[in-house]
Formats: structure tokens, sequence, C-alpha cells
């Protein structure tokens, strides 16, 4: 068991496969959610799982270089300002609509 | 570079200005006409005086090339006449400045196109011209304008897809001059025409799109609800104006330039515009409401210009010219009349309408000369045109029967005689039940007459009805010149 | 000869045309009626100037004695094809002269009778009086344009406008339907034989390669002199190195050409069986009806064929049977005129049916002219006839006229015994009767002995038809003359006038045209007026007119019998032959033919179904693509549902499918 501890390897797949799995999350919740809080929350771990990926491969593939991680930094100040734009719009959503089911907003469309 | 000037034209922002600028404009054209009178003949190497051009486009040798010739002269006297009377005829219509501005740019359109030797430019001005139609009809129109405008919009540019097509065919089987291909008309001419292969496929692509705004059997059906839903103005200058573009386009760039294919296909489309010539005045005998029956009427008197063009003889497309410059003034003059009626009366209908000429004996009166001169009464336009077509027509058919080549444009030139019975029937028909007869409508009996922005109107168009009709020698002396043999290859 | 007086006599009715017609609104009643009396009173005289120098100066005539066509002027119009122009000028030769004096002398009586027709009982003048003097300025002026036409070019031209006018002054009282519709018949029934004569021209004018008369059918013999001589003409030599001898459709391209052309003379000239426009015409005013449709317009179709009649005599000597076809078609249509005349109730449809078989009598006396019978002797009857009948039919419209102005109706039903209460209107009228059933020494004498001598000269039958139906011409005027003047008296109710002859503007005309009528045929007409100048003597050819006399006088005691007095033989007649007065009084229904295709076979059977073509058919294609691309985008505008869960569905499913493809086709080929 120690021996297993010892020769213990950090191997991608170990970030990955939970990556994955918190994508295909994202997918499915952002497939079958339709309140679009929950919706924006299953973006949020879609871009998470990316952002975790890339910060991955960049360890592992090119341990000296950063883009990876200047990538991730970025998405992550993109993603916060996004989510922000994104809450600002379901708010008004709601005020108008008194209802933020993306099934029913179809207001707009002619 | 006077004809360029026509094309500088402000946004006038109130009718002063408009009505202003119009007179500018027909002061212009008369003194572009005298200059143009004092020089001398046009030949073959120089079928254009005023000759200009412009780099424009350079990667696609586009130029902006203008120059004019005692046709082009003509259609520009007759635009400017017609802008003019429009004016006054839309003296107090919603939003002016909106309506004016979009006016101008449509008969900014007109010029250009009347004045351009260059396919492409010319191609442009045609669309300048036809994009403010969809509004001027979809705003300040009656009825069921969405619909008209819409429907001549896309009918106009599914024939200007036809054009396009046909343009830049003619473009890339044109000849190359200084290492290019070239848009230049004139150039096209002189350095060999269209390699002769493609004519057979270009001509009729090209004679279509222009016959789809030339109102051309079967590609009219625009025609009669676009002018019914138009405000007055603009159905002045649609037909008036803008459905000379389609005539003045075909033997401009289709028959001009391609020659030989318009000797041998023109007989397909005489058949089509022998049919829309007699077709059209059958139509017009039993509508019943004024301007559908005028834009059948258009249908086929338009069906003649075309008709008389592809007669291929010196006379007979005389005619058809003098048939254009005839046809926009007494059709415009119909229109302005039926919108003033329409002002008053608001119905369009003639069995809702009788005994104009006792309520307002000035408009009737105008009423029945446009009638005379479109069923063709001598002293008036319509005569000297048809008859010149007429007899241009019979002469070329008679001579190819004699000569054994057929019977076809003989056969057709009668079919077209017929015509002017047709167009009286149609014409005595609305006389009668609207302007003549007992008042059907009480209501009827305290409309007023017209005013006096009406009355210059109309005298305007009347005036320049009849001198046409008085004195067509120099107006045949100036547009004959065109189509001499030398000049118009294609011209047997 | 100057030009200038010429001119005038064109220039002046057109001014006042003009002048009426822009600024009569601002003249009184009166003034303009004035004025346009004594426009028409100077180029009457100025007409009559004009005509005495062409007949008698000896300028005209050439050392033979042949009377030549003299040119006035003749000035370019409009430029067509080569050589081909239309010109517009002014022609003087004998037939173009005597038009001069007939239109004049007409116009001006019906202008200066109109003064006082055109008020009611009470002097107040009617509304548009000047309207209705710019009227006539303006077909005076379009009549002489026509008869003075140097080229058929002119002639058509100014042929429009003779029946332009001629609607306008028909549709004078514009607001009764009927008026209105008895002008528009006019316009178009003599339109659609304009379109034969259209075609005619530029037949004529491929083959002749000219449209003027000159070059048409005579050679130049000075400045602006020609001689009217067919042999030597440039046009008929043209035309026959041209092929128009070539046949088509079983007659020769000439003969059509000339053919066509009779068209549309029989248009104008209301010939069968394009009359049925003339009787309707008599809605009009009836000073309108004298001028045009008695005296001057109706006869333009044999001036047309007069002045053509050089050509007509080249294809008839070539074996053409356009010649035939004019006295075919007069011969029929006098007889069918003169039948109907003896029905109608209306006096004025009594005297146009007379116009119709009188003016056939023309057309048969052109018809029947040849050189082999007294020098083409029916020409120059056909002439004279004309000329004495624009005199006396004028004379007996006006006379018609006074006398519904004095009953207010049309019927004779209305007025019978009138003789003592207008003893002017009835002399007048008497002489206007006598005149035309060929009395001696009434002008109709002269005239009609003339046409019957040179039928009887070309055939047998011509003549024996021609005949009766100067009996029937004689008989049916006698009755109507019994008719209005005797028969019962009607007696004058209270509180009414009694009818009275009119103010002197109406009965100085009527008394005038009278002592014309009586006394000019007297002209020495067949030194005057020959197809080809040429004078000679005519006799009057005794046997014919004696037995003309008797048939004449015969025909009136007839008549005299049956409607002197009031009786029951018209009655008995009229139940003897109940089938042939009915379709007589019904016009041989010729109207209900031509309702029957206009409206049904035209109207219903082409103009409908063409509209319907065009909205159902035409332009239901063009609305068929709009509606099919409508369709079709809101079939697929689904897929743009702006979902975005059902957007990433379909990139899921697209990218396993694709994904999956990919692997599959490796996995499968490599």
């Amino acid at each position: 068991m120690l021996d297993l501890l010892n020769n213990f390897q950090l191997n991608s797949l170990m970030f990955l496969i939970p990556s994955l799995f918190m994508f295909c999350c994202g997918v499915y919740g952002f497939l079958t959610r339709r309140n679009m809080i929950a919706m924006l929350i299953s973006l949020e771990l879609m871009l998470n799982s990316v952002d975790m990926n890339f910060v991955v491969f960049n360890r592992f593939l090119c341990p000296g270089e950063m883009e990876g991680m200047f990538f991730t930094l970025f998405a992550i100040a993109i993603a916060a300002a996004e989510t922000a734009v994104a809450i600002a719009i379901i708010i008004n959503a709601y005020r108008i609509a008194k209802d933020i089911d993306v099934k029913d907003l179809t207001k707009m469309k002619f | 570079m006077l004809g360029g000037l026509a094309l500088c034209r402000n946004i006038k922002q109130i009718r002063a200005v408009a009505v202003a600028g119009s007179l500018v404009l027909i002061g212009m054209s008369v003194y572009l006409l005298l200059e143009y009178l004092a020089l001398p003949a046009l030949t073959h190497e120089h079928p254009m005086h005023f000759y200009d051009s412009w780099v424009w486009f350079e990667s696609l040798n586009i130029h902006l090339a203008v120059g004019v010739d005692g046709v082009s002269i003509a259609m520009i006297l007759l635009t400017s006449i017609i802008v003019f009377a429009g004016s006054f005829a839309s003296w107090s219509i919603n939003q002016p400045k909106a309506f004016f501005l979009w006016l101008i740019l449509l008969s900014t359109g007109v010029y250009g196109f009347f004045i351009s030797v260059d396919l492409f430019t010319m191609f442009m001005f045609y669309e300048v011209a036809l994009i403010p139609m969809y509004l001027l009809i979809g705003v300040w129109g009656s009825g069921n304008k969405n619909y008209s405008a819409m429907k001549l919009t896309l009918m106009l540019m599914g024939g200007s897809a036809f054009l396009m097509l046909g343009l830049i065919g003619i473009y890339y089987n044109g000849p190359v001059v200084d290492g290019a291909h070239t848009w230049d008309i004139t150039q096209i001419v002189n350095n060999g025409g269209v390699e002769k292969g493609w004519q057979y496929f270009l001509f009729p692509i090209t004679f279509v799109g222009f016959g789809v705004l030339g109102a051309m059997f079967p590609f009219h059906t625009w025609s009669p609800d676009g002018h019914a839903s138009a405000p007055t103005a603009v159905s002045m200058l649609h037909a008036g104006v803008l459905m000379k573009l389609g005539g003045y386009g075909c033997f401009r760039v289709a028959m001009y330039l391609m020659p030989e294919a318009a000797q041998e296909l023109s007989w397909i489309f005489l058949i089509l515009t022998g049919i829309s010539v007699v077709y059209g005045a059958f139509s017009a005998c039993v509508q019943t409401d004024l301007k559908y029956i005028n834009a059948y009427s258009s249908v086929s008197h338009c069906g003649l210009v075309l008709f008389a063009v592809l007669m291929l003889n010196q006379t007979a497309m005389t005619g058809a010219v003098m048939q254009m410059l005839s046809h926009g003034l007494m059709t415009a003059l119909f229109f302005a009349l039926i919108g003033m009626i329409y002002g008053r009366t608001h119905t369009r209908d003639i069995r809702e309408m009788g005994g104009m000429m006792k309520i307002m004996p000035y408009l009737a009166v105008c009423y029945v000369i446009a009638g005379f001169a479109s069923l063709g009464l001598p002293g008036l336009s319509g005569f000297v045109a048809e008859m010149t077509i007429f007899v241009g027509s019979f002469q070329q058919g008679m001579s190819e029967f004699m000569a054994g080549a057929g019977s076809l444009k003989l056969v057709f030139t009668i079919v077209a005689c017929c015509s002017i019975v047709i167009t009286a029937v149609y014409i005595l028909r609305v006389v009668g039940k609207l302007l003549l007869g007992p008042v059907q409508d009480k209501h009827h009996l305290e409309l007023t007459d017209a005013t006096w922005w009406e009355r210059l109107s109309t005298v305007t168009l009347i005036i320049s009805v009849a001198a046409i009709g008085c004195f067509p020698n120099f107006f045949a002396d100036l547009i004959r010149e065109t189509f001499s043999g030398e000049i118009f290859k294609a011209v047997l | 000869m100057e030009a200038t007086l010429p001119l005038l006599i064109l220039v002046l009715p057109l001014l006042m045309f003009l002048f009426l017609g822009l600024f009569g609104k601002y003249l009184s009643h009166k003034w303009s009626g004035i004025i346009g009396t004594l426009g028409m009173g100077v180029t009457m005289v100025i007409a009559y100037y004009t005509a005495y120098t062409y007949f008698f100066s000896g300028d005209f005539v050439d050392a033979a004695g042949n009377r030549l066509q003299y040119v006035v002027f003749d000035q370019q119009w409009l430029s067509l094809w080569g050589d081909l122009s239309i010109n517009l000028g002014f022609l003087l030769d004998p037939i173009s002269a005597l038009m001069l004096v007939v239109v004049t002398t007409i116009s001006f009586m019906v202008h200066l009778y109109s003064n006082g027709y055109m008020r009611d009982h009470h002097g107040v003048y009617e509304t548009g009086f000047q309207r209705f003097y710019a009227f006539l300025s303006l077909f005076s002026f379009s009549m002489l344009g026509l008869v003075v036409a140097t080229n058929i070019f002119q002639m058509y031209i100014f042929w429009e406008l003779v029946g332009a006018s001629s609607y306008l002054l028909i549709g004078f009282y514009y607001t009764k339907p009927s008026a209105v519709s008895a002008s528009k018949k006019a316009f178009i029934v003599t339109r659609f034989a304009d379109l034969g004569f259209l075609i005619g021209i530029l037949v004529l004018s491929y083959c002749t390669e000219t449209f003027n008369f000159m070059s048409m059918t005579s050679s130049s013999v000075g400045e602006g002199l020609y001689h009217v001589d067919v042999t030597s003409a440039e046009g008929v030599k043209t035309m026959i190195e041209s092929r128009a001898g070539q046949m088509f459709l079983g007659g020769s391209i000439m003969t059509w050409a000339l053919v066509l052309i009779f068209m549309g003379g029989m248009g104008k000239s209301a010939m069968m069986p394009l009359h049925i426009w003339l009787p309707d015409a008599m809605e009009g005013p009836t000073p309108v009806s004298a001028l045009i449709h008695a005296a001057t317009m109706v006869v333009a179709g044999v001036y047309l064929v007069a002045r053509l009649f050089p050509l007509f005599m080249v294809n008839e000597l070539a074996g053409g049977a356009a010649l035939d076809i004019v006295t075919v078609v007069g011969a029929l249509t006098a007889a069918y005129a003169a039948i109907v005349a003896c029905t109608q109730v209306d006096i004025k449809r009594v005297l146009a049916f007379s116009t119709i078989s009188q003016i056939a009598f023309m057309m048969v006396s052109l018809g029947v002219s040849r050189g082999d019978v007294g020098e083409n002797l029916g020409y120059m009857a056909s002439m004279f006839h004309l000329f004495t009948h624009a005199m006396f039919k004028a004379l007996l419209f006006l006379g018609a006229g006074a006398l519904i102005h004095a009953v207010s109706s049309n019927d004779y039903t209305a007025m019978h015994g009138l003789r003592k209460h207008m003893p002017i209107t009835h002399i007048t009228f008497l002489i206007g009767c006598l005149a035309i059933a060929g009395i001696i020494p009434f002008s109709g004498f002269f005239s009609k002995d003339e046409i019957l001598a040179s039928c009887f000269g070309n055939s047998m039958v011509a003549y024996v038809w021609m005949s009766l139906v100067a009996g029937l011409t004689a008989f049916y005027m006698f009755r109507l003359y019994y008719l209005i003047f005797w028969w019962k008296e009607h007696k004058v109710h209270e509180g009414h006038h009694a009818p009275k002859d009119q103010p002197w503007t109406m009965t100085l005309p009527l008394i005038i045209l009278g002592v014309v009528a009586i006394f000019c045929g007297l002209v020495p007409f067949s030194e005057m007026v020959t197809w080809n100048g040429h004078p000679h003597h005519a006799h009057i050819n005794w046997t014919v007119a004696s037995v003309s006399l008797a048939v004449s006088i015969v025909a009136i005691g007839i008549a005299t019998l049956m409607y002197r007095k009031e009786n029951s033989l018209p009655a008995k007649m009229r139940s003897l032959f109940p089938r042939l007065w009915q379709g007589a009084h019904h016009r041989f229904y010729f109207d209900e033919l031509y309702m029957f295709i206009t409206h049904k076979i035209i109207f219903n059977s082409i103009c409908k179904p063409i509209a319907w073509f065009d909205r159902h058919i035409i332009d239901g294609t063009m609305d068929a693509f709009a509606a099919i691309t409508n369709k079709a985008s809101y079939a697929i505008r689904g897929l743009q549902s702006g979902n975005a869960q059902s957007y990433v569905w379909v990139y899921l499913l697209g990218a396993l499918v694709l994904g999956g493809g990919t692997v599959a086709i490796i996995f499968l080929f490599f």
C-alpha cells in the first residue's frame, strides 16, 4: 500500500477522467435543465473542466511553458465576466417575464 | 460634362427646393439638347457625344463612363419633365422630406442609367432606381401596398438577377482592350463585340432581364399591382420613366452589343411582345379600377416599344423611342389625373363614379386629352409614335414576306395594328363611364376642381404631348441617327 | 396662287377652336356664337375665292383644256422610311375645290343656325354653348384639312380628327347615357374601319413607295402643277414593278390594298355592314347631324374613293375587283337603308337612313364608272350628287331641327299637320323632299339622272336596282313629309304654345339652302369636275330621266295615298308583310348582331378570359413562386428555433455521427 503510495506518479489521466466526468455532467445539465440558472451552472461546469484540461496538458506535456496556465486564468476571468452578464440578463428576463424557464421565454422570436 | 451634372443633386428638403431642382434639371436638359444639336453627327467610332470616363474600380476595370446620343437626350428630357410634373402632383404628400428624398434618389438612378456607357455603372444606377421604389410604394402607397411593393421589387430583382448574369457574361466574353476586359459599351462594339457563340446565350438573358422592367408578357404582372398601390408621383415616374429603362436597356445593351444574336433570336421575343400588345389591351377592357386599366394599357403600349425595337428596322426603332417618349408623357398624365381624382373621390372604381365632367371639368378635359393621346389621335404624341412604328414594321415585314423570308413580322404587325381599335374601346369605355353620363354619387357633387399646382402639373404634360404630336420631325431626326445601320449593326 | 389665303382656310377654324376652347368660358354666350359664325363666314369667303380662282382664272388649265392639280404648299411633317414621309399640304383640284365650297357653305349655315337652335324657347343658351362652337370649328378644320390633303397619310390624319370631333359632337349632351353610348359606338365602329384603312395605306405605300397622291396618279407638268395621268404616273409604274399584282388569298395585293382602303371609306360613309353608328349618331344636336352626319364627314368615304379613283381604274383594267366591290356594297346598302327608312318613327333616323342610302348612290356611281360610259360619267355624277346631296340633305336636317326645336320631340307622332304653324319650314322641307326624290327641276334630279345613266351604261341589273331604290327614296321622303306636315292635326293644349317658325338665325339658312337646293343642279358639273380634269359635255339622258321621273312620281303618288290623310292603308300594308315590316323596323337586327358580337363574343369570350388568365394563371404563377418560397421557409424555420439546448443536441449528435463515421471508415479501409 505504501509502495503503491511511494510509486504514486501523478498521471494525466487522473485529472482528465474527472474533468471528462465534469464536462459530461455539464453537457447533461445543459441539455436537460430548463432553468436558466441551472443551465448557467452547467455551462460553468463545462468551462471549468476545460480549464482543468488546459492546466493538466500544460503541466504534463510541456512543463517548462506557462501558456496553458495563463490561458486558464484568462478563461476564468472571462467566464466571470460572462457569468455576470448572463446573470444580469436572467434577472432582467425574470423582471419582464416573471419566469426564467427557457421554454417560456419566446417573446423575442418572430 | 453636362450630363454628369445631372447626377450632382443635393438632398432637397422642401418641395420648393424640389421644384426648383426639377426646373433646373429641365433647363439643363434643354441646354444639353441645344449643345448636342450643335455637334456633328455621330459616327460608328464615336457613337456617343460628351463621352467621358473616370476609373472607379481599378481591379475590375470598372469606369464611371458617361456619354449621350439622341436617344439618351430624349430620355433625359422626358425624365426631367416628368420629375417636374411629379413634384407638383405630390404637392400635399405626407412626410415630404423623406418622400422627395427617395424620389430624387430614384430619378438620380434614372438619369445615371440613361447617361451611362459603362455596363457596370449602368447596372448600378438601374438598381439605384429600383430600390427606392420599394420604400415609396411601401410607405406612401395605398391599398394592398405591402404585397404590391414586395411583388414589384422581387420581380424586378429577379429580372436584374438575369441581367447581372448577362452583363457579367458580356464582360468576360467581350474583347480585351489594353490587356483587360472592358465594361465600356463603345469599346466592346468597336473592338469586335461579344463572342458569337456566347451571344445566343447572353442575348435572351439580357433581353428578358430588361424585358421584365419593360413589362413584357409574361413578366408584366408586377405592373398592375405596383401601379395600383403606388402614390401618384411614383406611378408617374414608374410608368413614365422606369418602364422606359427596360426598353432602353433592351436595345442599348442586348441588341447593340449582340447584333448577330438579335437578328436570329428576335423572333421569339417578337411573338411575346406582339402578344403583350394585344393581350394588355384586351385585359384593360374589363378592368374596373382606373389604375389597373392604365397599367394594362401600359403593358400594351410598352409591348409596342419592345415590339418595334425587335423589328430591327430604323424607322420602327425610331418609332419605338418616340413611343417611349409619348407613352411616358401620356401615362404620367393619366396617373397624375387618376391620383387627383382618387384624392377627391377616394375610389378608383369606375362603377362608382360618373359624370365627372360636370363636377370637375378641368380634370375631365385633361383626362379626355390623355385618352385621345393614348388611342392615337393625330396632333398628340401617340399617333406619330404608333404610325412610325407601324410604317417601319410593315415595310420591314412586307419586304421580308416578298423576299420569301417568312411572314412572321408582317402578321404580327397587323396584329399590333389591331390594338388601335381595342385601345379605343377601353379608353372610350372609361371616358364614357367615368367622365360622361349622369353623376353616380351625390356626394361627388361637392368636390372641387383642380388646384393651381395640379393644373401646372397637367398643363406641362399636355403641352409636351402636343409638342411631340405637332412637331414630330424634330424628335424623329434626333432619334433616328442612333439607329442607322452604320452605328447600330443589328439593323437590317 | 399665293399660299397665304389657302393656308388661312385651315388656320382660321383651328384658331377659332383654340380660342373658343381655351377662352370660351370668359366670353358671353352671344359673343362666342357671333365670333364662331363670323370666323366661319370669313373662311367661307376665302374658300369661295380660292375655288373661284381655281375654276375660272385659267391658270390651272393646260393647253388641251384639262384642269390640273395644283399643290399650293406641301410641308414635310414626319419623315419615315427612306423617301416615305408624311407631309402636310394643300392640294387644289376639281374635287377638293368642290369640297371646300361644300364644307364651308354647310358649316357656315350650321354655325349661323346653331345660334338659334342651341337655345330653349325663352332664348336661354344651352350650357356648353361655347364648347359647341369650339367643336364645330375643330370639325371644320379637320374636314377642310381632309379634303385638301396632298397625300393619303394627311388624309388619314384628318380622317381621325374628324372622327374625334364627330365623337365630341355626338356626345355633346354628355349627361345623356344614350348620347354617350352613341358617340362611343360611332368612334369605335369607324375606328375599326380605320384599321382597314391604315393597313390599306401601308400596303399601298409599300406598292407605290409613296404616300403622295400626285406621285401615285399624276405626272408633273410644271411648278406645283400635275396632270392626272395613270399611264405615266410614277406610283403606278412602281406598283406594276413591285409585284403588286402578286396574288394573295384570291386577290392581287393591289386589290387588297384598295379594298382595305375602301373599308375605311365604308366606316366613315356608313356603308353596310359598318353603318350601324350613323342612325345612333343622331343623338347629337341636329345642326351637328346636318353638318357632319349628312353633308360633309359621311361623304369622306366617297371622297376617298374618288381621290384614289385613278388607282381603282388601273386595278379595274388589270382585272382587279375593287370597283365591283364598291358597286356591290353600295347597291346593297342603298336598298337596305331605303327599306329601313320606310319604317322609322324618329324623323332624324329616317333622314339618317336616307343619308346612308344616298351616299350608297354615290358609291355605286363611282363603282360603275368606266372609261367607256360617257368618259367616266359615274365619277362626275358621284361628285355632282355629293354636292347636291350636301345641300338638300343639310336643308332637310336643318328643317328637321326646326321641327324638333318647335315640338321638343324627334318623333313624327308628335308632329302631324304642322304646315300651317310653320310655313317657312314647310316650304323649305318640301323643296328638300322634291330635290331628293329627283323631281325636275330640283337639283337632285340632275345628279341622280347622271348616276342612273351611268348605271344604265354599265349594267342593266345595276340600273333597275338603283331605279327602284330611287323610287323608294321618293316614297319614304314623302311619307315623312306627309306625316309631319299633314295627317291629322294635334290639338294645341291649353297653356302650351302652338309650334311656330323659329327665329331668323334658323330660318335664314333654311331659305338660303332651299334656294340653293333648287338651282344647284344647273351647275355645269361635267365641265368642271371629271376624274382626269378633261372637261366634257354630259347631256341629260332623257330615256333614263323620264323613267326615273315616272318612278318617283308613282312613288310619291303612293305616299300621298297612304299618308296624306289619316287612313288605315299603312296598317293594312304593314299586316300584309309583317315579317318584312318588323325586320325593317328593327333595322334588320344589325344592332343586335353587333351587340352579340361585341358583348357576348369579344367582351365575354375574349376579354374576360384573358383578364382571368392574367390574374389567375400568369400572376398566379408568380404568386406561387412567392408562396412556395414562403412555405419552404416556414417548413425549415423550426431548425432555427433559437433554443441553445436543441442546437447542442444536434451538435452532439452530429459530432458523434461524424466521429463514429470517421473511426468506422478508418477501421474498414485502412
